[in-house]
């Protein structure tokens, strides 16, 4: 896929008249995906699929296709060469657009990380039969994803590697369940025997006659997973410095410093260490680091290079200015410690449906979801029926806000709307004093 | 489309049954933000779903290679998923019998070509961003217009082969918006057209940008939130609501369409979009509302976003009720879970393109208009609080415990309507909510809606759906207000 790409970026620049630029994306992706519930398939098959996002641009001016690639040369020579001249025509339509803003640089590079050995079916046949006496409901996803950026600079950027995500769930009863995951790029059935075992052994705590909580003020421990969907609210314009102009950001407090988050609170946009690609659609390579928080001061922000040119900052993200790669420092509590140190109050393990009842407080409602268990004097005694919580991030990683774990973990994305992502976090788990609980 | 059913008809599945769909989308997106004209982007993207069920087994697999050897290679991989996963299947799929049908459907009052005429609807844009600005406290403000044409093929293999038709359908969808954000005194309040998601969306022609009511939003929207910037907070406490259609359609959307979704009931999106409350020995008998309360999937309604002759498994698509008087009768099925489950459905069995495979979804879900204007609604609340346009929307997931808000409150008092309040929410659970319906709004009150953007399903799917509804009064709800 690498060739055609940049065989294609040959014929656009062979094509372009004196005085327009270019820049291409390429997003492409052979996947597997298989459902499961029951321990059973649901739906299983392959999806094929490769896009390119053509810009093109003269005098100022910019338009843009997505368009979707054959896959073959010759029919996606002519198809992109029909577009370009389409676009050029189009151009006649637009103003001159003053934050338009591309990479000047000619950046070479190619990471291809490709495992032939990675089969869905072998991994299928594990699952079906490893899991065969439990309620198992879920997805597997397995294959390659490619991304590639060239432009008229002489730009060829190539990211291509295999991987697999299972996402799954084992039910008890009813909607008591526990939740997990297993993503890498090499299958190992032996740690995924070892994940369902301890999925397993928390199960019986499931079986235990579930507690319904009135509504009221309550410790809890949020797991990495529950501290990923909280902090997952500040990709909803929180970090986006476009949405801190216009004044929509739920961080504006924060940035105003009318508010502070504790000072164990540091965040930072690692994209060293991320799986998405180090380069985005307008041809900048992205900072290694980016320090969103400081012990709980903002100290940073995304930028896009639309945001750049039109503020007169520097581009530091992707268009979307979300993080791809969110690091939180760790804290000095041991997670063999969390049950004794919360003593009494929620265990926390996944949030669901979470969305600003307030925004500009950083009010966020949700409810639990899957394994949240009622723990009492640093036991657990029952799994906890599902409950709404509204509280404000400033008060949950703000004042509220007692420990973070030694350990972290690293969450893959495995969202798959419209291609596979590849957004990830490495992220510990919070104790906090008290969470409001509302229904 | 008749050269790929020529090529499908050549090819030999060998297989129980094998059916083509084939989806072409060109979509355009035009928008201005500060009176800046945002880049224009376009899609174009053609690709086919075959699916193969053989042995009991089910296998799909996508690509867009239109050739012969692309298509036989995609029903060579479909063939191999549906034997792999036979012995391994949730249901034995040679129990099914798939239709194969013929016909064609076609949005109303649009030519294949529709008028978008580009520079016309960017000055139209520019006009209402520019009416928006009508103060310094207006902070970010925009409009937007986006359009996608959609043709469709389904056809089964044996039905190529007898040189049927199959089913051909061509959809044209506008999607307008506007949106402004004012800002003051540390407050950011932001209101919009429809809600910021593109609410009026509907098929049809240009004729669209103007029932939406785009033209002349931009100045009324930006003038509603600096209204809501100096508003007091929603106030808190147990009072009747009255919900217009601008909320009305996440509410129905939320609460009784997706635990309604028969995939959900039988377990399959327990991972990821959740199970339902509902459960199978409920229809036919289950109070889920007042006697008010009347629901219907209808496929049939014109303009209407997800309206359709066909769904994705190639059943004929009509118009049910699935609540009436209050009582629950069918749930939102198509082929494959009516046959998985024992019960009747309707024809939703639906993909959001050629590269994810058909589950259950919505299409459009509308309630049945009542008898009551809207003076009439609000002359009869003592205290109370009128809601309009969604802003957040959060629910279990087993469908039961939610908690919405709105853009813009406005309270109630002795049937009067008595002031502005901002940051509106209210929460319940739905199983009883919609028992404390009092009053349905005539056809008068009634706006049809939608959105582009339902997400579900695993792999990932997000779809167009339809929501038309009447404005609705309900009885002692737990409402409140912003932090203080």
């Amino acid at each position: 896929m690498q060739h055609a790409f940049f065989q294609l970026a040959d014929l656009i620049d062979a094509n372009l008249l004196p005085g327009e630029r270019y820049t291409a994306w390429l997003a492409g992706e052979t996947s597997d995906f298989v459902r499961f519930n029951h321990a059973r398939v649901r739906q299983a098959g392959r999806v094929e699929q490769a896009y390119l996002t053509l810009r093109l641009v003269a005098e100022n001016k910019q338009v843009a296709v997505t368009l979707g690639l054959t896959q073959h040369a010759p029919a996606d020579h002519v198809a992109v060469l029909a577009e370009l001249v389409a676009l050029r025509g189009q151009l006649g339509d637009v103003a001159a657009d003053p934050h338009l803003l591309l990479s000047d640089d000619c950046h070479v590079a190619s990471r291809v990380a490709l495992n032939p050995q990675l089969d869905a079916a072998a991994i299928v046949a594990v699952v079906t039969e490893r899991a065969a006496a439990y309620d198992l409901v879920g997805i597997l996803a397995c294959g390659a994803i490619a991304n590639g950026f060239a432009s008229s600079t002489g730009s060829r950027l190539w990211s291509e590697t295999s991987s697999f995500n299972l996402d799954w769930s084992l039910y008890a009863h009813g909607d008591k369940a526990v939740k997990s995951s297993y993503a890498g790029t090499t299958w190992d059935e032996v740690l995924f025997a070892q994940k369902l075992a301890s999925a397993v052994a928390q199960l019986a705590l499931l079986q235990l006659p579930a507690k319904t909580l009135a509504p009221g003020g309550y410790r809890a421990y949020f797991s990495p997973v529950a501290l990923e969907s909280l902090l997952s609210m500040l990709n909803w314009g929180g970090f986006s410095e476009k949405q801190l102009q216009v004044k929509r950001s739920p961080l504006l407090k924060l940035q105003d410093g009318e508010v502070a988050l504790s000072p164990l609170v540091s965040l930072t946009e690692d994209n060293a260490s991320g799986l998405a690609p180090a380069f985005q659609a307008e041809g900048f390579l992205k900072p290694g680091q980016v320090a969103l928080v400081q012990h709980g001061k903002l100290t940073g922000s995304l930028i896009s290079p639309r945001t750049a040119k039109e503020y007169g900052l520097t581009a530091n993200a992707d268009g979307e200015e979300t993080t791809q790669s969110l690091h939180m420092a760790p804290g000095d509590l041991p997670e063999a410690d969390v049950l004794k140190r919360l003593g009494t109050g929620l265990y926390v393990g996944n949030l669901w449906y979470l969305n600003f009842s307030d925004r500009m407080n950083a009010r966020v409602t949700g409810m639990t979801r899957f394994a949240t268990f009622w723990v009492e004097n640093g036991e657990i005694v029952a799994p906890l029926n599902v409950m709404r919580f509204d509280d404000s991030l400033f008060r949950l990683l703000g004042e509220h806000l007692e420990a973070l774990t030694v350990e972290r973990a690293l969450l893959v994305d495995a969202d798959t709307y419209g291609s596979r992502h590849t957004a990830s976090s490495l992220l510990p788990g919070a104790l906090v004093g008290r969470v409001e609980l509302v229904l | 489309m008749q050269g790929l059913k020529t090529t499908f008809a050549k090819l030999r599945p060998n297989v129980d049954f094998c059916a083509l769909r084939v989806v072409e989308t060109r979509g355009e997106t035009l928008s201005v933000r500060q009176d800046v004209q945002e880049p224009l982007t376009r899609t174009v993207d053609r690709g086919a779903m075959v699916t193969v069920l053989h042995r009991g087994g089910y296998g799909y697999a996508a690509t867009s290679r239109l050739t012969e050897a692309g298509l036989q290679a995609a029903i060579d991989e479909a063939k191999r998923w549906a034997e792999l996963s036979r012995t391994r299947a949730v249901f034995d799929y040679s129990q099914l019998q798939m239709p194969e049908p013929n016909g064609a459907y076609r949005s109303p009052q649009v030519a294949d070509a529709p008028q978008w005429h580009r520079r016309e609807l960017l000055d139209l844009l520019m006009a209402e961003s520019r009416a928006a600005k009508v103060d310094d406290r207006i902070v970010d403000w925009g409009a937007t217009v986006a359009l996608l044409q959609t043709r469709q093929l389904y056809i089964g293999h044996a039905a190529a082969v007898q040189g049927a038709t199959g089913v051909e359908q061509a959809f044209h969808y506008v999607m307008p918006g506007a949106s402004v954000t004012a800002f003051g005194n540390g407050d950011s309040q932001t209101r919009s057209l429809g809600g910021q998601y593109n609410g009026y969306c509907r098929q049809g022609g240009m004729e669209i940008v103007q029932a939406a009511g785009l033209i002349g939003a931009g100045r009324r929207v930006a003038e509603e939130a600096l209204e809501l910037l100096h508003a007091p907070n929603c106030p808190t406490g147990q009072m009747d609501l009255l919900l217009l259609p601008e909320q009305m359609m996440l509410q129905l959307h939320e609460s009784i369409g997706h635990p309604l979704e028969l995939d959900r009931i039988l377990g399959d999106e327990r991972n990821y979009a959740g199970t339902s409350f509902v459960t199978p020995e409920m229809f036919g008998a289950y109070r889920y509302g007042s006697d008010l309360l009347n629901v219907a999937y209808d496929p049939t309604v014109a303009n209407e976003f997800a309206s359709y002759g066909w769904d994705d498994d190639g059943s004929p698509a009509q118009k049910h009720l699935l609540i009436q008087d209050g009582i629950l009768q069918r749930p939102l099925g198509g082929a494959i879970s009516q046959a998985r489950a024992g019960l009747p459905g309707v024809a939703n069995a639906r993909a959001c393109s050629w590269n994810r495979p058909p589950i259950d979804r919505m299409a459009n879900l509308n309630i049945e208009p009542g008898d009551a204007t809207l003076a009439e609604m609000i002359a009869s609340v003592e205290h109370g609080v009128l809601m309009d346009t969604n802003v957040s929307w959060s629910i279990d997931d087993s469908r039961n415990k939610f908690q919405f808000g709105c853009e813009r409150g406005v309270r109630i008092e002795n049937g009067k309507l008595a002031g502005v309040v901002k940051n509106p929410n209210y929460r319940g659970i739905s199983a009883t909510f919609w028992r404390a319906l009092k009053r349905v709004g005539n056809a008068s009150t009634s706006h049809t809606m939608g959105t582009p953007f339902c997400g579900k399903g695993e792999p990932n799917q997000v779809i167009r759906v339809g929501h038309a509804s009447p404005a609705c009064l309900f009885a002692n709800i737990d409402v409140f207000g912003g932090e203080s």
